[in-house]
């Protein structure tokens, strides 16, 4: 149990160096280092979108749509701005402030024909989680939020402060009330 | 296993392959592309957030010439949906209309130099040196050829209506002088005698009865009956003998 807390921290801290050298190369050169920013943290931020929203549609919408956003509101700091960033949470935060009104913007864009056909998303689904998602889905907005930003996504409590601009108390009590819930839903399913 | 530890499974591995080309397309970092059908056979045409970037044939290479001369690859997409709809129109109609164009290719002047060559109507031609002049930069009629054979969005905006000087037909960037001349045919130009008062040194054409003198493409000049019109060997030519420049074509 130790050991695997360990991994856990120690593959985070190895992320966030790759986020610190990843905002010195935005800060030089945006066009060249975007596509990397896109590359390091699509996983992350597509999965914990999918499990607050419980859909890959709307997780890869949401993702894109942010993704956007952060490149634009890049585009428009100077490069001390930028290398200041804290890159990870900062993206978190435009992708859950944004509303419903991106679509019209949608217009002006091209959109992907795909080449190659993806059989859906369900190769890239982790085994077993279909029950978990369930669980998860029945949980209150923000504490699905705040137990998806800690314990999915692996982030400490002042980023998901940040984040979801809710004081640090809050999310912490949203993360122990969430945790409790899904500990009652999976005794009343042993019930069952 | 502790519920913790659950959660942290759910974490995928990678996210979908089209995320991030979805993306590039959105940013404008990649540009997508689709083909289409016009006078000189099937083109392909690219595009981004910023409008129309480029037309080539669809050849074989068109997504290595992109890459070398725009730095951004290139995805098969659906133009965006504001004005899409407008490509195959202004394609046919050789002028960008509302069809957003992306010229951020170019320098300032040469894009001052195309939106002018988008102004030369269906059916005529202008000379280099016509471009020059109505750019502000009279002597650079060599400038103008260049920016010509650079333009990234030939068809819509209708290079091949920009001649020599000395009234011959001339190059063209897309697939050479035959598609030129096509071009101007399917447009009712006439290259045939276009070339053919070129070899007489013929330049501008005089209407007698209104004292007007024209581009021989001007429509002003096509008007006139054929009696009426006489042959110019150049602008001093035409206003010694008191003719005065058309206002439609403006040869001076």
């Amino acid at each position: 149990m130790k050991e695997s807390r360990l991994a856990t921290i120690s593959l985070y801290s190895v992320f966030s160096l790759l986020m610190d050298d990843l905002v010195v190369d935005l800060a030089r050169n945006l066009d060249a280092a975007f596509p990397r920013l896109v590359e390091h943290m699509s996983p992350r931020l597509y999965w914990g979108l999918r499990r607050m929203t419980g859909d890959g549609h709307q997780a890869e919408d949401l993702s894109q749509e942010a993704f956007i956003r952060t490149y634009r509101a890049l585009s428009g700091y100077p490069p001390q701005r930028i290398r200041e960033l804290r890159l990870e949470p900062w993206v978190w935060t435009i992708a859950l402030n944004l509303g419903r009104n991106h679509l019209r913007d949608r217009s002006q864009r091209p959109t992907l024909v795909e080449e190659t056909t993806e059989p859906g998303d369900l190769d890239t689904e982790p085994p077993d989680t279909t029950a978990w998602q369930r669980r998860l889905d029945a949980l209150p907005g923000p504490q699905r939020e705040a137990v998806v930003l800690r314990h999915v996504v692996g982030f400490g409590i002042p980023e998901i402060a940040d984040i979801t601009g809710r004081p640090e108390g809050t999310c912490k009590a949203d993360i122990h009330r969430g945790l409790k819930k899904l500990r009652e839903i999976m005794e009343s399913e042993d019930e069952t | 296993m502790k519920l913790e530890e659950e959660l942290a499974r759910m974490m995928g591995a990678r996210a979908p392959v089209r995320l991030s080309e979805a993306t590039a397309l959105g940013t404008g970092l990649a540009d997508g592309f689709d083909f289409y059908d016009s006078a000189v056979g099937r083109v392909v045409v690219a595009f981004n957030p910023d409008g129309v970037s480029a037309v080539t044939l669809a050849s074989e290479d068109f997504k290595s010439y992109f890459a070398d001369r725009f730095g951004r690859p290139l995805l098969r997409a659906e133009a965006p949906a504001a004005w899409g709809k407008l490509i195959p129109d202004r394609l046919e109609a050789g002028s960008p209309g509302k069809l957003p164009v992306d010229l951020r290719s170019v320098t300032p002047f040469q894009a001052q130099v195309l939106h002018q060559a988008a102004r030369i109507p269906r059916g005529e031609v202008r000379p280099y040196g016509w471009l020059a002049r109505h750019v502000g930069r009279a002597g650079a009629a060599r400038a103008v050829g260049s920016t010509m054979a650079k333009n990234p969005v030939p068809l819509i905006i209708p290079c091949h209506r920009v001649v020599r000087s000395d009234g011959h037909i001339g190059a063209y960037s897309l697939g050479g002088p035959d598609r030129k001349w096509k071009l101007l045919t399917v447009e009712g130009a006439a290259p045939g005698s276009l070339e053919e008062l070129a070899g007489r040194n013929v330049r501008y054409l005089a209407n007698k009865s209104t004292g007007i003198f024209c581009h021989p493409t001007c429509r002003a000049i096509r008007r006139s009956k054929e009696a009426n019109v006489v042959e110019l060997k150049s602008a001093t030519d035409a206003t010694t003998k008191g003719y005065r420049p058309c206002h439609l074509c403006e040869p001076a």
